[in-house]
């Protein structure tokens, strides 16, 4: 089985996320970047599929040369060859159009990515290059399973689950708990140096939205600390008004 | 110029999200004109549209196909994109959800639209179309514009009041046909917890971390919830561990919740967690350790050991009712 597994290359979780340049740029000064945490679930679960059905897995960003250890890390995890598409994601609609222009002649079996970036957390690509390569989108997938041709999966939906049955090629955005995360070892790792890193250079293609400025969240005020519990009561009814 | 706004139903009833997109379109039909047309799928209890007239439809469309009652994502984006066309929209509004996200993701490229997700307040039109939307999960706003015609929002839940002075909207049924093709990918069956007030949905949310031990004190926590009329959450080792369902688990790798009060009992308060609740407008935190970081991120705070604390709450909550 041939499999597609697109990452992003974004601040660490517990990153402080601070901004330069007139609050037009990313600081990334001391930002220590990973594989998004979803879309290293997404190459997880390639990994086992890869295990159980001796496939093949591509793994690919959008992105600049910045990007290329976490596309080493995610060979070191077990992809199989890496590509980068050189250009800075500029939205989720141009992402999604050079995934798509990738993927269109590729004849992957399965596409999976992350349910959403951490940074822009949209939820977006899958559903476009979806739309895009004409084939059915799902997302957040909590479980996958392959059984021959078909998929097996169970989406995540407010307060429980649904399952569904599709027929491969799909695209999936993935979420826990379909598989563990998966820590390089040293084979891994030094296997990872030899393994192909192609770089392909961008279809010319315009973005849609365009950000002109970021911006912090006011600062919170201190707690208001009480002892007992009707102190909290008076708070919640005469200060903020809510019970 | 005209507006479009689709609506999710949750058996029957349309969701309070977008009850309060309809409301967000109402807002943005003031500033850049334009009718709000509103279009809900699937089966609809009949007297749930008086409230999407309340929240400021001026046309209420409904395709009552009851293969829509499903969230089947190809075919809700197939038949939003149809009526999008016939009421000759230019801006599609819908909550931001699990099955919106999808939805409008397809849609962007179904209608060439600029799409812009957790919108959290209505557009700039002074220099072109721009809008606020969070961004590192709450940890930032990016004020975005979109340069196309077609513009798609999908808006962050309680950022904007729901409207219920509205008038009365007519309501169409339309008989659009839905081919099978949409159908390709099948649901099988759903578990889903009945009757309960969804986590994303909810004005009040109590959580309870891993200090509460195991799921046998999950008691408390329950009481306490149904005090306060409030929906369930977890902690990520919560669910990992089991003792509460997956869909409860709050945080930056699951649920990201935006309540009126948001109730945290034992959750030491990791910024993963607290990045699924920064949208919350008031946070208690109960917790027996003073150092625990979420008294950082709360409005009020109780340093006590949950199983005095929660009980005598309960207690008081009730006790004012
Ligand atoms: C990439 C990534 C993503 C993650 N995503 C999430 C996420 O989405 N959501 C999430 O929650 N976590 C997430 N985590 C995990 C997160 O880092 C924390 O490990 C987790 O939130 C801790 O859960 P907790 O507070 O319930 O448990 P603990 O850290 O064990 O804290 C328990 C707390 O309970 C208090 N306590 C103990 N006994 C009592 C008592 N009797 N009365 C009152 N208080 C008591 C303790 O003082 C402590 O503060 C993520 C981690 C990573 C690396
Ligand atoms: N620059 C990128 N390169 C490769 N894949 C991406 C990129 N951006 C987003 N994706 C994929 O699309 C998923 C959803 O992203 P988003 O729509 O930005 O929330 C991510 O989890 C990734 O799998």
């Amino acid at each position: 089985m041939k499999i597609l597994v697109c990452i992003t290359h974004v601040p660490d979780t517990t990153s402080k996320i601070q901004f330069t340049d007139n609050n037009t740029q990313l600081d990334k000064k001391g930002v220590q970047f990973i594989i998004g945490p979803y879309d290293d679930y997404a190459l997880a679960r390639a990994v086992e599929l890869k295990a159980e059905t001796s496939g093949n897995i591509t793994v690919l960003n959008v992105g600049e040369v910045e990007t290329e250890p976490t596309l080493r890390k995610a060979l070191a995890i077990g992809a199989d060859e890496a590509v980068r598409i050189n250009a800075a994601p500029k939205d989720a609609f141009f992402v999604a159009k050079q995934i798509a222009n990738y993927a269109k002649d590729k004849a992957f079996d399965l596409i999976l990515m992350g349910r959403e970036s951490i940074d822009f957390n949209g939820g977006m690509v899958h559903g476009m290059v979806g739309e895009l390569l004409g084939m059915p989108s799902m997302s957040p997938v909590m479980k996958l399973e392959i059984e021959g041709d078909k998929g097996k999966l169970s989406r995540e939906i407010e307060g429980g689950k649904e399952f569904i049955e599709v027929d491969l090629p799909f695209i999936a955005g993935c979420q826990e708990p379909i598989a563990e995360w998966k820590i390089p070892n040293m084979r891994g790792i030094m296997s990872a140096r030899t393994k192909p890193l192609s770089v392909i250079e961008p279809a010319e293609e315009a973005e849609r939205t365009a950000v002109n400025s970021y911006e912090m969240p006011p600062a919170k005020g201190a707690v208001k600390l009480v002892d007992n519990v009707d102190q909290l009561v008076d708070l919640l009814k005469n200060d903020a008004k809510i019970l | 110029m005209s507006i479009l706004v689709y609506i999710e139903q949750d058996q029957g009833k349309i969701k309070g999200s977008s009850l309060e997109a309809v409301s967000y379109a109402a807002g943005l039909s003031e500033l850049q004109g334009g009718d709000v047309n509103v279009l809900g799928l699937g089966s609809i209890e009949a007297e749930e549209w008086n409230k999407v007239g309340g929240a400021g439809a001026n046309a209420i469309y409904h395709i009552g196909d009851e293969r829509l009652d499903q969230g089947v994502i190809l075919a809700h984006a197939d038949a939003i994109a149809k009526v999008f066309e016939k009421v000759g929209a230019t801006t599609l509004v819908l909550a931001k959800s699990s099955l919106g996200d999808a939805v409008a993701a397809r849609l962007a490229v179904k209608l060439g639209a600029g799409l812009v997700s957790n919108v959290v307040g209505l557009p700039d039109l002074s220099n072109g179309f721009v809008v606020k939307r969070s961004i590192f999960t709450g940890k930032a706003f990016a004020d975005t514009s979109i340069d196309t015609e077609n513009k798609i929002l999908a808006v962050k839940k309680n950022i904007h009041p729901i409207k219920t002075d509205g008038g009365e909207a007519k309501v169409e049924s339309l008989d659009l046909t839905i081919s099978e093709e949409n159908f390709v990918a099948k649901i099988t069956g759903a578990e889903k917890a009945e009757g309960e007030i969804l986590l994303p949905e909810a004005d009040v949310v109590v959580s309870g971390g891993r200090g509460l031990k195991g799921p046998e004190n999950w008691n408390m926590i329950e009481e306490l919830a149904d005090s306060l009329n409030a929906a369930k959450g977890c902690s990520k080792p919560v669910s990992d561990l089991g003792w509460r369902p997956h869909h409860e688990h709050v945080g930056q790798t699951g649920v990201k919740v935006a309540p009126t009060l948001y109730v945290a009992v034992a959750i030491s308060g990791a910024i993963q967690h607290l990045a699924g609740v920064n949208a919350s407008k008031y946070i208690v935190v109960i917790n027996n350790d003073p150092d625990a970081p979420f008294f950082k991120a709360a409005d009020y705070g109780i340093v006590g050991d949950a199983f005095d604390v929660v009980p005598k709450l309960t207690q008081a909550i009730k006790a004012l009712k």
